[in-house]
């Protein structure tokens, strides 16, 4: 299944926050957004998951859900929006029960969902008990659990600490490779762009309009910490973005 | 630098304002305030007509209770209390909710019930009894009534703090309307509503006694308001115990229910 955005423009009252965009979304690769604080990042990707309407153009599905999916677009959330009063597998349990999967079936997607993530141990664990790079492996499972045809991340890794946003992005990486998923993956941090991204769009400041396609061939299994490719490519990226974001940053100075 | 006489220890000033449980603290301030109470009485520093001697309130007691008579007053008393708070505190908790998730419920309902809140219930007790009967009926919409409002308040109030991105979690994943309320809106709103329950069913016994004040053979309200009537200290102050004991009670069973509801809570 893949996922057009056909001209998006969208205004907050008289605020305009994305003006045109057009992007097409092709099944199995991670396009990641990036761009200045403030560009409708975040809005832009609640656009296609359908949490909000844009005010003129449309988010299109091409095809069908791939057999077996339940939640076609499922999201990742920044600050993991786990249930606090429900245990590691009752977490991922609540996406499940609306589904009518209980019982053994759904005892086995969720042992099958917490050992792709590496949680077989915590399943009875509360999230208070759990720290912030192993919440956000619950919420990956939860959201492997529904199956879905694309995963729309925000900012998935930027309330870890930079270690525990390396060993998750391995994490990604591994699953990515094993059975390669589609994903929006909207950040800020550009080398998590370029370590997870087949192509990363870059947004200019808002109203934010794509002001450039950087597609990156490199195979993500064979993508290293320190690589020279990627370094160039997010030197670029930063070239890219580095006018931008100083306009963006003056003008919150100036509002 | 191992010399450790050169520097001085930095002051500590990290304590305080983490409230710890000390259960026997409670249990001290009682006791002392009734040996307070009995050794003043005894003296004759403070006299029989100002407050009864704690040990005659015990005797009191100890005769309420061989006669059999205690039960027959608190039974009528708890069925009341508990039917009249079961009933305000269910149909709070509901329309709490209903004014948390309903826009057009909540500007209806909100200035009705700041309007209802402050009216003293016991002043609307003549016309309980017409629409109720003197029986048990007026009694309960009493007590009911008086747990209502600030069940209300409380349950609103718990249901707009609940983690709106826990409730967009539930509809990016396509859970049901009903699903949300039952799995995240209200185990969410449960703190809140556990400590709105704790004020409700305090002013539910307050209202036990008003209840009882018109046509109630039995019950403790109406052994409080004779042995007043009577200036009866020793018999007043018997039952202004078992109205404390009930609160202490209410207030140990809501403990309870929070420690066991609300262990996830950081
Ligand atoms: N519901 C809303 N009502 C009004 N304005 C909004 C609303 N949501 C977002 N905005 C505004 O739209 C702009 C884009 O917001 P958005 O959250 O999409 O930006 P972002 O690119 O995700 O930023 P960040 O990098 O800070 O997360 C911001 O200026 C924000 O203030
Ligand atoms: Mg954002």
């Amino acid at each position: 299944m893949d996922i057009r955005l056909d001209g998006i423009s969208h205004s907050y009252d008289t605020f305009e926050v994305m003006r045109d965009i057009s992007l097409d979304i092709s099944s199995g690769q991670i396009v990641c957004i990036v761009g200045p604080s403030g560009c409708g990042k975040s809005t832009l990707l609640r656009f296609i998951g359908g949490l909000e309407r844009p005010q003129s153009g449309q988010v299109l599905q091409l095809g069908d859900p791939p057999e077996g999916c339940l939640n076609p677009l499922t999201y990742i959330f920044q600050d993991f929006a786990l249930l606090p009063w429900r245990s590691v597998s009752g977490n991922v349990s609540l996406v499940l029960e609306d589904h009518g999967i209980k019982g053994s079936a759904a005892r086995k997607i969720i042992e099958d969902v917490l050992a792709r993530t590496k949680l077989s141990d915590f399943a009875k664990a509360l999230p208070k008990q759990l720290s912030g790079g192993m919440k956000q492996r619950v919420a990956i499972a939860r959201a492997l659990a529904v199956n879905p045809a694309v995963m729309l991340m925000d900012e998935p890794l930027s309330a870890l600490d930079s270690q525990t946003r390396e060993l998750l992005m391995d994490d990604l990486i591994d699953l990515w490779t094993r059975q390669p998923f589609t994903a929006v993956y909207v950040t800020h941090n550009l080398a998590e762009a370029v370590r997870l991204g087949h192509r990363v769009v870059v947004l200019s400041r808002r109203p934010g309009r794509i002001r450039e396609i950087v597609e990156i061939e490199k195979p993500l299994n064979q993508r290293e910490f320190g690589d020279p490719d990627l370094d160039k490519a997010q030197k670029h990226l930063w070239q890219l973005m580095r006018d931008e974001a100083r306009a963006a940053d003056a003008e919150l100075i100036n509002v | 630098m191992s010399d450790v006489s050169l520097g001085k220890s930095v002051a500590f000033r990290g304590g305080g304002f983490a409230p710890k449980p000390h259960r026997w603290v409670g249990v001290l301030v009682f006791i002392s305030l009734i040996l307070f109470a009995e050794w003043g009485t005894r003296t004759g520093w403070i006299s029989a007509l100002t407050l009864p001697k704690p040990s005659d309130v015990l005797q009191t007691f100890q005769e309420l209770y061989d006669s059999g008579l205690l039960f027959k007053h608190l039974a009528p008393s708890l069925s009341r209390l508990i039917v009249g708070a079961a009933i305000g505190a269910s149909i709070g908790i509901s329309v709490g909710i209903l004014i948390g998730l309903f826009s057009y419920i909540r500007s209806g309902l909100v200035p009705l019930v700041a309007a209802i809140f402050p009216i003293p219930k016991i002043a609307l007790l003549p016309l309980f009894v017409i629409w109720f009967g003197i029986g048990e009926g007026s009694k309960y919409a009493l007590i009911a009534f008086g747990t209502f409002t600030p069940t209300v308040v409380a349950t609103y109030g718990a249901v707009d703090n609940v983690d709106r991105t826990l409730i967009r979690m539930g509809q990016s994943f396509g859970l049901s309307w009903w699903s949300i309320v039952r799995k995240i809106v209200l185990p969410g709103a449960m703190p809140g509503i556990l400590s709105g329950l704790r004020i409700s069913l305090a002013i539910a016994i307050i209202l036990l006694v008003a209840a009882e004040m018109l046509g109630a053979e039995y019950g403790i309200g109406a052994y409080i308001l004779e042995a007043g009537s009577l200036y009866d200290l020793e018999r007043l102050f018997a039952g202004v115990v078992i109205l404390s004991l009930l609160g202490v009670l209410v207030s140990a069973v809501i403990g309870l229910v929070e420690r066991r509801l609300l262990g996830w809570r950081t």
